[in-house]
């Protein structure tokens, strides 16, 4: 087996996009933190690192494209490195999606809590659960793995929607005045579960890196 | 629908066994690249096509090659009506040491009933319209081929082929001389030409069997591991020894 530079590039993209991974998986980390905490400077501090994530983005994009345009790769490669710019989006939005979380914190944090947070750090376990899982199965290349995240979406919805029922129902519907409050943990709720959305469509594209199968929109495939 | 069907064909060279049981389908009007790294088969492939191994001493075959329902490497084959029908373009262009109007109605000079000059003309014109050569040589059809460019000469020799109404073209790395520029316009030309022939190509160049197939079939020792869609080999290859070639590992 011949051993090729373009190896060496496809291991420092590879490199990159799992540092990608990191920074976005700290960003939830820490807007889920600062929820928990009302920890005011915690949100401000994801709010600000966001430029640090934008900018990578636009590096590994880069990257991607030079090495497209370099070397023509076929078959694994390509599919690697097309999975990779996927990747890289899905990780950018799941970041920006810290940040909404952070900026709805903001709005919560001077004010009482509605309610005692049960369901919310439920899903908040679930999607960061889930992007840990899909970036280690796109770094092992673990089809499994992958499978298993595209299937625990469903419970992110479940969830999303018990949360969504409840401050509805019990609250606003029957007190208008909590708007203010349940709106941004309704927010949050959505947040993280399209979190889990941009999640499972990495799993999807693991999925396509690895066994060049499309489940995505084909959930019979899995 | 199937032009060319090969079934379980294998050809040795004395004791060298260069094709080994190969049986695929080369669909009509469409273009099938053949890949592999040097010595795999794939030009041997390309000449059983129109038996032109048979002019290489202690060449043996088994097997079918089913061109329009009829077995080629039968007993009693009329070579030169299949070389007619099966025309070949090689890695060098080689028009004749004659003017470009003869080189295009060489074929028709030999195999032809009408030999009237209006006849000939006629054909000349369609043929190098076809390769979109007319317009640049229209006034110079009786300067020497010898004087065209590469990328021109390959032209020149498709349009001999068109000229005798070959509709399968088997193209043996034909732009393996031509700079990139001269590449890209014989690719098109192919792409244009497969609306009315069914063209088999064997390359080197990977970027443009993706380029330009809509099969491939990739070659290795003598066998063809994989033959399929050619957006299927490129993105998705079945078996590891195609994944291996076309991403530069094999070695």
């Amino acid at each position: 087996m011949i051993e090729r530079h373009f190896d060496e590039e496809l291991r420092e993209l590879h490199k990159e996009i799992l540092r990608m991974g990191v920074l976005a998986q700290e960003a939830i980390f820490k807007s889920i933190e600062a929820l928990k905490n009302r920890d005011k400077a915690q949100a401000q501090e994801v709010i600000s690192s966001d430029g640090k994530i934008d900018e990578l983005e636009l590096v590994i994009d880069e990257r991607c494209i030079d090495l497209i345009a370099r070397h023509q790769p076929m078959a694994g490669d390509l599919r690697f490195i097309t999975t990779g710019m996927k990747v890289n989006a899905e990780l950018e939005r799941i970041a920006d999606l810290a940040v909404d979380i952070c900026q709805r914190v903001l709005a919560l944090v001077d004010k009482p809590l509605l309610k005692p947070l049960i369901d919310i750090p439920k899903l908040s376990t679930i999607a960061q659960s889930m992007v840990r899982d899909a970036i280690d199965a796109f770094v092992n290349k673990d089809v499994d793995l992958a499978k298993k995240v595209v299937l625990a979406d469903s419970e992110a919805d479940k969830l999303r929607n018990l949360v969504q029922d409840e401050l509805i129902n019990d609250y606003m519907a029957k007190d208008a005045k909590t708007a203010d409050r349940a709106v941004p943990l309704l927010l949050i709720a959505r947040h993280l579960e399209r979190i889990c959305d941009h999640t499972t469509n990495i799993a999807e594209d693991v999925i396509y890196m690895v066994e060049a199968k499309v489940v995505k929109h084909h959930p019979e495939q899995l | 629908m199937a032009k060319i069907e090969v079934n379980k064909l294998n050809l040795w060279y004395g004791d060298f066994h260069a094709l080994i049981n190969v049986s695929a389908s080369f669909i009509e009007k469409k273009i099938t690249a053949i890949i592999g790294p040097s010595g795999c088969g794939k030009s041997t492939l390309l000449r059983a096509f129109n038996r032109m191994n048979d002019l290489i001493e202690g060449v043996r075959t088994e097997g079918e090659i089913i061109i329009d329902t009829e077995n080629i490497l039968a007993n009693g084959t009329d070579l030169v009506s299949l070389r007619k029908k099966v025309g070949m373009v090689f890695q060098r262009p080689n028009p004749f040491p004659l003017s470009i109007f003869e080189n295009v109605i060489f074929g028709e000079r030999v195999h032809g009933e009408n030999l009237k000059r209006d006849n000939l003309e006629r054909i000349a014109e369609e043929s190098l319209r076809a390769v979109l050569l007319w317009d640049d040589l229209k006034d110079k059809l009786q300067k020497p081929a010898l004087g065209l460019s590469l990328e021109q000469k390959q032209r020149l020799c498709i349009a001999r082929l068109i000229a005798v109404k070959s509709d399968i073209v088997l193209m043996d790395e034909p732009c393996s001389t031509l700079d990139p520029q001269a590449t890209a316009r014989i690719e098109e030309l192919m792409r244009e030409l497969k609306d009315k022939y069914t063209i088999i190509i064997v390359t080197h160049n990977m970027q443009q069997a993706a380029r330009v197939s809509d099969d491939t079939g990739f070659m290795l020792l003598g066998e063809l591991v994989e033959f399929g869609r050619t957006d299927d080999v490129f993105t998705r290859p079945k078996d590891k020894r195609t994944e291996d070639y076309i991403t530069g590992r094999y070695g």
